[in-house]
Order: C-alpha cells, then structure tokens, then sequence
C-alpha cells in the first residue's frame, strides 16, 4: 500500500502558505519558526562532504537509513534557508526509501516557491532536493547490494 | 521634513521624475537604497530613449541622409555634454563606453599591453572593485608584470604614505576607485596623481560611483583616464565614458577592430581613425549614449552640490539612526565618504536581513559587493549596504531603521 504521509504533510504546508495569503513578512516568519524547530545538527556533521552544492548561503545535510526509512539532519548559516531546508527536512524525514525516491514534491510550484523565494534560492532548494533524492538513491542501492 | 536637508530641493517634486519610485513591492512602498549597484532614470532619460528609435534611429557617422545626421549630431553633442561634465580639456578626449568595466580593460589592453614590460608594476588598492583588479591580473599575467596594493586601514582608508612608498620606480600604472561602491571612501585621487606622476607613473580613477556624488574635474584630478558607468549616475545601462589626456590616447593602439575606427582598410595596410574614434570600434550603443546626456543635464539642473549635501544629509542621519540597532557593526567610516552605509549585524546573516527588508519593501544589497579582497581583509563573507540618491528621504532611513531594529528582535 503506498505510504501517503509525503502528500499529506505537503498538502498542509500548501494549507498553510495559502493562509499567509501571500504576505512576504509572514511567510519568512513561517519559515524561521521552522527553522528554530529543527532538531541541533551536531557540529562534526557540518563539514565541507556534507554541504549541499548550489546553494548561496551553506547548507549542510545528511541522512541515516534505519529499517528501510531515511532519517535527516540539516543546518545552515542562514535563518531563512534553514526554514527552507526544514522545510523538506519535515516533508520527507522517516519517509521509506522508495517514497522519497517517488516523491512528486507538488508544493513547490503549489505554493510559488519560484515567485517567493526568487530564481536564485529557487534553484539552491532545488539542490536540496536532489541531494535528498541521491541520498535515497545511494542507499537503495546499498541494501539492494547486502540483500 | 527634516531641517538637515538642503533646502533648495523639493524631493517629492523630484521623485515625481522617477515613475519606478511609485510602485509597491510585496505589498508595500519601494525603498530603494540599492543606488550604488545602479540609479533609477528619471522620465527625462527614460523619454530620451524612445524619442530616439521613435523619430532618429540611423547609425552615425556614415550616413548622408537626414536621419543620419540627427542621429549623429545628438550623439556627439552628448560627448559635448560629458566634455564639460567632467571639464575635459577637449571633446576629442571623450570616448563612448560600455561603462567602467569596459573602460578599464580599454586601458589595461590598449594601453597596458603596449606600455608594460616583465617586471614592472601596477598599483591599486585593497578597495578596489573587482573591474579595477581583474584587468590588471590578466595584463600582469601575459607582460610578466606585477600588481601591488595599497592596505585600508580599520575606517576604510589609504594612507597617502603608504602610496608614497609603493610607488617605486617600476610602477607604470596607478589605479584607484575615486569613491569605493562598498565602503563609500572618497579617496584622495588629486594627491595620488602627483605622487604617481611624480614617478613617471600614469593615473587611473575608477569614477564608477563618483560622478554622480562627487565633483569631477579631470583637468584639476590631474588623472591621464577617468572611467565611468551612466547606470550610477541616472543614465541607461550599457553606455558610459572612458575620459583619456589627448597625448596619451595617441599613443595607445587600439585593440578592438572593426567599423568607425578606420581611416582607410586595405589588405595590405590598414590607418586608424583619429582619437576618439578608433576606440570605438563598431556601432555604438547610440540610443543610450543620446539618452545619457540628459542624466547629465538632469544633474545639473539639480545641481551637484545641491545633490551632494542632500546625501550628505541622508547618510549622516542613516549612521545616527542606524547606531540604535543593537548588534550593529559598519565598515567604512571615512572622513570623506560618498552616501554608502555598510554593515554586519551580529548573529543576523546578510542573506537574513536583505530578504526581511525586501519583504518591507526596502531593497539594499547584501553580499561582498563585487570587492571580495576588501571583505577578506575585514574577515567578513560581505555586508548589508544601503545607498542613497538625491530621491532617497530621511523619513525613508528612519522606516529603514526601525525595520532593522524589528528584524534584529526576531533573532534575539
Ligand atoms: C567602484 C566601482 N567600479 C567599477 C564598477 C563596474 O561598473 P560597471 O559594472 O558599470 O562596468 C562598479 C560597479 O558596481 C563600481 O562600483
């Protein structure tokens, strides 16, 4: 049975930024909240491995496998993009493998990603989910590997 | 309004000029203090760009018809304009640009290349913008020449010692910004010409963000080139001046070929045209170039020095207002610096802060502001800067202000 959570919790992200109605202020408000509420990633993590390419401000993220499901962590040196990871971090963390990997993130267009966080941030949050999607991706192939 | 502004000026009325200023942005009126990466235009050059494709579009020089000779007439009175602008001791001195980036690697290729040998050195200092560093590396580079830098100090200046002493015999060429687009320092260009003329060195300003904040006097600066942007100063993008003393810029080769800069092709031989024309190979950007001089008229209608002591005004109260933000450290607190405030916020990433002020409508820029040498000497990845142009209100630095102060509290 496919696993719905994914669409779910991006079904009330999409809730959510329609309730901001638009209004940069509070969307960044929205985001930082986020932020703040992501677990402490431990500093021996942020290293230079595991910092996402294309991003402007750095991000750092990793994932751990436990029983077939990928568990994140993420950081970054600036408010607003930690809420933008944050944001994946709580669509996508405790997902199963395959549904990460099948993942149709439709919230991004659903909630004018392009239009609120400008091309620039677009393209680095873009990063942060196909480093997600590798990270999947690694790992399936490893447990398909020990199987 | 505040008293501290000049009071010969009706800013409102001269914000009326600049129909950009008048929009929201999320939700909310622009503020815009990003001036140093580039003005707004008032209707008048706005105007100026259309009257030209609308009633004179020829290209110049060539043609006989009358199209042509408008088109030409008003694109060389522009050069008449600029000529006085900067006082030039002659019209001929005048070349069309792209802008600063493009008058530099003007210099570096056409001057450099010819004039520079294994050994020699180059001049700039840690201020400069990355168009008045990279031109010289690669010139360096290909002549086996060197490139030497006069240190800022903690406030964000030069020591008129320190160039004393790096000017040595080997210098060639002496390059130095005029007013810098990240700290706002007024350099003290008039006396670095002497001590580099003094060695048998040329002196180049890069006048970017001076021409619309500073008086420019070539003639009295004493520099052999002056290069500018329109863009900073209320003109169109793509079109500005590279001014050059007339002995200079006869000896120099040109290093773009094509239209306009010939006197006669063969396959055999080719002459150049005259000064300033054989560095202007190819069509210019004619349109611009038209409309530019009306940026010009427009600030001397207003008046430069009026312009200076509006921003004057505003940069004061923006260091006065901004000092109330907890956590606030600025860079660049020259004694003589153009409308450039520069700061960090402890604990608050520039990225932060640019986009929360956007999201109030308020545009400045964050970031190493194209002088990353400059934000490694500080030991900073870059600054938030707000810029001020003669449409910029102090009731704008204080919404600016408080906003910072609303932005720092959401970190606290
Ligand atoms: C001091 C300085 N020099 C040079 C430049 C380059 O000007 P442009 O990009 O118009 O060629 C700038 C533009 O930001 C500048 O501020």
């Amino acid at each position: 049975m496919a696993d719905n959570t994914i669409n779910t919790k991006q079904d009330e992200i999409i809730e959510k930024f329609s309730m901001l109605d638009g209004d940069m202020e509070m969307m960044i408000g929205y985001l930082m909240e986020l932020g703040e509420k992501l677990p402490e990633m431990p500093e021996s993590l942020k290293t230079e491995d595991n910092i996402v390419k294309g991003c402007q401000s750095k991000v750092w993220l990793t994932a751990d496998e436990n029983a077939g499901k990928l568990h994140f962590q993420a950081d970054s040196n600036t408010a607003i993009t930690k809420g933008l990871v944050s944001l994946l971090v709580s669509i996508l963390n405790n997902g199963r493998i395959d549904d990460i990997l099948n993942a149709d993130l439709y919230f991004v267009h659903k909630i004018g990603m392009n239009r609120f966080i400008g091309t620039q941030r677009s393209n680095g949050f873009l990063s942060m989910i196909k480093q997600i999607k590798m990270y999947a991706l690694a790992y399936k192939t490893k447990l398909e590997n020990e199987a | 309004m505040s008293t501290a502004v000049a009071p010969e000026l009706d800013i409102q009325k001269i914000r009326k000029d600049f129909p950009i200023l008048e929009q929201k942005v999320n939700g909310k009126p622009l503020i815009y203090f990003d001036n140093a990466a580039t003005t707004q235009k008032p209707k008048q050059v706005i105007d100026a760009i259309s009257e030209y494709y609308e009633g004179y579009n020829a290209n110049i020089h060539r043609g006989l018809h009358s199209l042509a000779e408008k088109a030409t007439t008003a694109f060389e009175d522009s050069r008449k304009i600029f000529q006085k602008f900067i006082n030039a001791a002659e019209v001929e001195e005048v070349i069309f640009t792209k802008g600063t980036t493009d008058g530099i690697n003007l210099i570096a290729n056409a001057y450099g290349r010819k004039f520079l040998q294994e050994g020699d050195e180059i001049l700039i200092t840690a201020m400069e913008h990355h168009s008045n560093i990279v031109p010289w590396q690669i010139i360096a580079e290909e002549k086996g020449a060197f490139l030497k830098v006069v240190p800022v100090n903690t406030k964000g200046e030069i020591s008129l010692d320190d160039v004393e002493q790096l000017i040595t015999d080997k210098t060639k060429i002496v390059s130095v910004v005029y007013a810098s687009n990240s700290l706002g320092t007024v350099n003290p260009v008039k006396e670095i010409a002497k001590l580099a003329h003094a060695k048998n060195a040329i002196m180049v300003v890069d006048g970017a963000q001076a021409s619309s904040h500073c008086v420019v006097d070539v003639q009295d600066l004493d520099c052999d080139f002056y290069a500018t942007s329109g863009h900073k100063m209320y003109g169109p993008t793509g079109c500005g001046i590279l001014y050059g003393k007339r002995a200079i810029l006869e000896e120099m080769t040109p290093y773009q070929g094509g239209g306009e800069m010939i006197h006669n092709v063969s396959f055999d031989k080719t002459t150049y045209n005259d000064i300033p024309y054989k560095f202007e190979a190819g069509t210019p950007n004619i349109a611009d170039v038209v409309a530019l001089k009306h940026a010009a008229e427009y600030i001397d209608a207003i008046g430069k020095d009026n312009i200076m002591a509006h921003e004057q005004a505003l940069t004061q109260h923006a260091h006065e207002r901004l000092s109330e933000v907890p956590g606030i450290n600025f860079y660049g607190t020259a004694a003589e610096k153009v409308s450039v405030v520069s700061f960090t916020i402890d604990n608050v990433h520039p990225y932060d802060a640019g986009m929360m002020l956007d999201a109030k409508g308020i545009a400045v820029r964050t970031g190493h502001h194209c002088t990353q040498p400059l934000m490694d000497h500080f030991g900073i990845e870059g600054t938030i800067r707000a810029s001020f142009s003669v449409y910029n209100t102090i009731e704008e630095i204080n919404f600016f202000a408080d906003s910072l102060k609303d932005i720092v509290a959401k970190f606290s």
